[in-house]
Parts: C-alpha cells; sequence; structure tokens
C-alpha cells in the first residue's frame, strides 16, 4: 500500500520536471535558458522516473541496471550541456 | 498495477512531440541539439517504461546501449573540431 503511494508520487514528480522543462524548451528565449531548461529533464525527470520504475520492480537485477542507467546520465548529460553551452559561447 | 505506468507512457509521448516543436522550428543548431537531446532522455524513461507493461527484462540492456549511442552522437556533433 505505501509502496504504490511512493510510487505515484515518484511518477508523478518525474512527470512534473518532464513537463516543466518541455515547457521551458518551448517558451525560452535564448539558447543558454534552454540548456538551462533542459538540464532539469535530464538529471530529476529521469532520476525520479527510474526510481519509480526500480521501486516497482523490487531488489533484483534488473533495478541495479536502472541504478546504472542513472549514474551514467547523471555523468554523461552535464557534460553535453557543458559542450553546448561551450558551442554557444564560442559562436 | 500498470495502468499507471500506461498513463505516464502517454504523458511522456505527448511531452516529446512537443519537444518535436522545437526541434523543428529551433532557429539555430544548437536550440535543435538541446532539444534532441531531451528527447534522448525521455526516449531511455519510454523504452524503461515499456519493458514494464510488456515484461521483457532484455530491454533494460536496450535502455543502457541506447544511453551510450545518444551521449557519444551528442559529444561528436557538438565538438567543431
Amino acid at each position: 500500500m505505501i509502496k504504490s503511494i511512493l510510487e505515484i508520487i515518484l511518477l508523478l514528480g518525474g512527470l512534473f520536471f518532464f513537463s516543466v522543462g518541455t515547457i521551458g524548451i518551448l517558451r525560452f528565449p535564448d539558447v543558454m535558458t534552454r540548456i538551462h531548461s533542459g538540464a532539469k529533464c535530464d538529471t530529476l525527470g529521469l532520476a525520479l522516473s527510474l526510481s519509480a520504475l526500480a521501486l516497482h520492480n523490487g531488489f533484483n537485477f534488473v533495478s541495479v541496471k536502472l541504478m546504472l542507467v542513472i549514474v551514467f546520465v547523471w555523468i554523461s548529460n552535464p557534460t553535453i550541456a557543458h559542450l553546448i553551452a561551450k558551442a554557444a559561447n564560442k559562436k | 498495477m500498470e495502468y499507471r505506468i500506461k498513463i505516464f507512457i502517454i504523458a511522456l509521448s505527448i511531452n516529446i512531440l512537443l519537444c518535436m516543436i522545437r526541434a523543428v522550428i529551433g532557429p539555430s543548431k544548437l536550440d535543435r541539439l538541446v532539444a534532441i537531446n531531451i528527447i534522448g532522455t525521455k526516449t531511455i524513461v519510454l523504452i524503461a517504461s515499456v519493458a514494464f507493461i510488456i515484461h521483457e527484462t532484455f530491454f533494460i540492456d536496450v535502455v543502457l546501449v541506447y544511453a551510450l549511442i545518444s551521449f557519444l552522437s551528442s559529444i561528436f556533433v557538438c565538438n567543431p573540431d
């Protein structure tokens, strides 16, 4: 029961951050602000959504793989945001 | 138990379609790159959710490989040298 409630809260939180990032991508006026809005999508939206899926699965080898995906995306996506910002600054 | 994941998939697909608008009408190349990067992130969550809908656990390996390929493609596109 409390697992279902926690899973719904995590799914709604991930969906909230994805929606906020999408609205920011559509509404912000510049490249830098769009990068700033997209980083919200990359970090908290993906982490909350995949945590909800891992909680739905239970402790398993699949959950370990999902946590590995979260760690890899948390390392890789700030790198991509940094490179895009450097290319936008150089231009 | 699975209907909430189905509703989550539908809402995430609407988000991907709204991001696709910015990827089409973006004024410069970097706007399109940011939008495509976010579409890749949402596709990771979408494939992981579909794996729990159809009860196939090897889709999680597909998620890992997709994250690697998305990272490499974005690195190579935005590096000018």
